[in-house]
């Protein structure tokens, strides 16, 4: 280590983090977070949907501003493609929550991030979603993420990195392990 | 109405130990054993069952290993006699045969009923152990009710289970020696595995509990580890105490051919369902693994151990089957066992004292109970040291608790 070194900053507040798992440990019910989003029909498979709120840490909570995100089908399933497939943002929610994670474990770990990328596929049979076949399930068959890491480093530290960001990845728990979901008419 | 100055509860390797330091520092006192001495290693223990520290290792207060099998590992019924024996050459003070009901502020400090009989006492050490009840998840109660269900605690041995498949739930110590010892009766073993502590059992010529003390870590104070929960909620490491010192992690497993799938998630219409994050939780306990070794390396360099130990090496990662199955049809008549193989947790309803975190465990510093002075715990995982969680941990940890219980008595005003 050199007298010039400057102290890892990958962008994350990991005091802060480790703030609030202190914190919230001593209050778990400030701890409920209720996430959401809201979605209008548009017509055919096109929908629009906002986030621009959630509730946490015992109060309403509001994003500075309102996401929007049309979603749709492409036009190989006779639609607009108006947006990315629902199946598309879950991928982009799994890759980004891992993402964070790259980052911020590299944060509390002293590693020094100097670009990182990933590319995530989703294999599926669509057959399953057509009803063409009962033993074919409607989602993923796999999920592969492949992460490109550049930083001081070793592979053996790398590895140990994206492992961790899967441990505690929130979109990791959601695709890979079973979670209700309740669907009923207002 | 028996008075007495200290009470200690359980007559296990714990109790025993904190029993000989009491006599140590002429305290007068009673161990209360509900069953006979080494109650759990007599009754709550299949008999295959052997220690996962080596014979050397296990180390009592005044008593080290005087055997001659020093690398061996202690079956339970040898253990159950070496304390039965250690308890008569310490004349520790036990009253067997007496179960505790409740233990609750009294007028001495504590007062304790136990057969329907009172005591009253000055301090009390709760020796109870660790691993009196199994710790079964929620979703037991949705298997479908024509398959045969247990924990640990009530197996004995493969002959008492019906033929057919067996699903075990769970992958440490446990977990792998029964799956191992179930599959080789003829009863094809699918072992569900979440989190795990993967371990060779030797390395470089040595036993892993000789590098584990070797290095220190064993000696590794609670107040210095910083995620103390999680430490003290690890799950045992995945080694059996044969007398070939074979290791016994997943990769020996699926060798003779146990499946191995996911972390056990829910059961809807009696379909299990396997968490698919297997390949990562493998990777976490190998790259684990690896970190330990790494620690032993160099310590062993630094200790210039090199030129006298066999060369550093490292083991095949665990092999995970891209096709592993995310679920498994419990109906189907393919699974005719489930045993839980998901820990255990302490007996501690009789504790009458308002000692408890949210989470219900006992608040205590490395063993002095919280809020309530005079009232110890002892013989629980990292309780002060790694070492707590083994046999030979009880010899420190009952000193230190036996010292500080002492200036307790010193310094109430009477």
């Amino acid at each position: 280590m050199t007298v010039t070194d400057s102290p890892v900053d990958n962008g994350v507040n990991v005091q802060a983090l480790l703030g609030a798992r202190e914190a919230l440990s001593a209050t778990p019910e400030a701890a409920d977070f209720t996430w959401r989003a809201s979605c209008t029909w548009r017509r055919g498979t096109h929908s629009h949907s906002t986030v621009d709120g959630f509730t946490g840490l015992g109060a309403e909570q509001q994003h500075h501003t309102t996401y929007e995100y049309d979603i749709d089908h492409p036009e190989c399933f006779a639609s607009e493609d108006n947006g990315a497939t629902p199946v598309e943002v879950v991928l982009v929610g799994l890759v980004g929550c891992l993402t964070a994670g790259v980052a911020s474990v590299a944060q509390f770990r002293d590693i020094q991030l100097r670009s990182v990328t990933a590319t995530i596929e989703g294999q599926m049979n669509v057959l399953g979603i057509l009803g063409g076949d009962p033993d074919i399930r409607n989602g993923f068959e796999t999920v592969t993420v492949r992460f490109a890491i550049d930083a001081d480093a070793s592979r053996e530290d790398l590895e140990a990195l994206i492992a961790q960001a899967q441990k505690r990845s929130a979109v990791f728990d959601i695709v890979a392990n079973p979670t209700k979901v309740l669907v009923e008419l207002a | 109405m028996i008075q007495t100055t200290a009470v200690v509860v359980g007559a296990g390797h714990a109790g025993l130990a904190m029993s000989r330091r009491l006599t140590e520092r002429s305290i007068d006192h009673v161990v209360l054993e509900r069953g006979e001495v080494a109650n759990s290693w007599r009754t709550q223990r299949w008999p295959s069952l052997r220690l996962l520290t080596p014979n050397w290792q296990t180390r009592l207060p005044g008593h080290d290993y005087a055997g001659d099998d020093p690398d061996g590992f202690m079956p339970a019924a040898d253990l159950a006699a070496t304390l039965t024996c250690y308890a008569r050459t310490i004349s520790a003070p036990v009253r067997t045969g007496v179960t505790v009901q409740a233990l609750r502020a009294g007028p001495e400090g504590f007062q304790i009923r136990a057969n329907d009989d009172l005591l009253h006492a000055r301090a009390v050490v709760v020796a109870t152990g660790a691993c009196t009840l199994p710790a079964i998840p929620g979703i037991a109660s949705v298997i479908p009710p024509s398959t045969t269900t247990l924990t640990p605690l009530a197996y004995r041995g493969p002959g008492q289970l019906p033929d057919g498949g067996v699903l075990v739930v769970g992958a440490s110590a446990t977990g792998v020696q029964l799956a191992g010892e179930i599959h080789r009766s003829g009863r094809p073993v699918t072992l569900a595995v979440g989190e795990h502590v993967r371990l060779p059992r030797t390395y470089r010529g040595r036993d892993i509990f000789w590098w584990l003390e070797a290095t220190g870590l064993l000696a590794e104070r609670y107040d210095q580890i910083d995620d103390l929960t999680r430490a003290r909620h690890l799950p045992s490491p995945q080694l059996t105490g044969t007398p070939e010192a074979v290791t016994t992690d997943l990769n020996s497993l699926t060798a003779q051919g146990v499946r191995i799938v996911g972390r056990l998630g829910r059961i809807n219409d009696g379909v299990a369902q396997f968490s698919g994050s297997l390949a990562n939780t493998c990777k976490l306990a190998d790259l684990k693994m690896n970190r330990f070794l790494n620690r032993a390396d160099e310590w062993a360099t630094a200790s210039g151990l090199d030129g006298e130990l066999p060369p550093p090496h490292r083991y095949p990662p665990t092999r995970v089957d891209p096709r592993t199955p995310l679920e498994l049809d419990l109906t189907s008549g393919e699974i005719t066992t489930v045993l839980w193989a998901t820990g255990f947790r302490p007996d501690q309803s009789w504790l009458d004292i308002s000692v408890r975190d949210r989470t219900g465990r006992i608040r205590h510093d490395g063993g002095v109970v919280t809020g309530a002075p005079g009232l110890y715990v002892i013989g629980l995982p990292v309780l002060r040291t790694r070492a707590s969680t083994y046999i030979h941990g009880a010899a420190t940890d009952s000193d230190a608790l036996a010292c500080h219980l002492h200036s307790f008595l010193g310094s109430q005003r009477r």
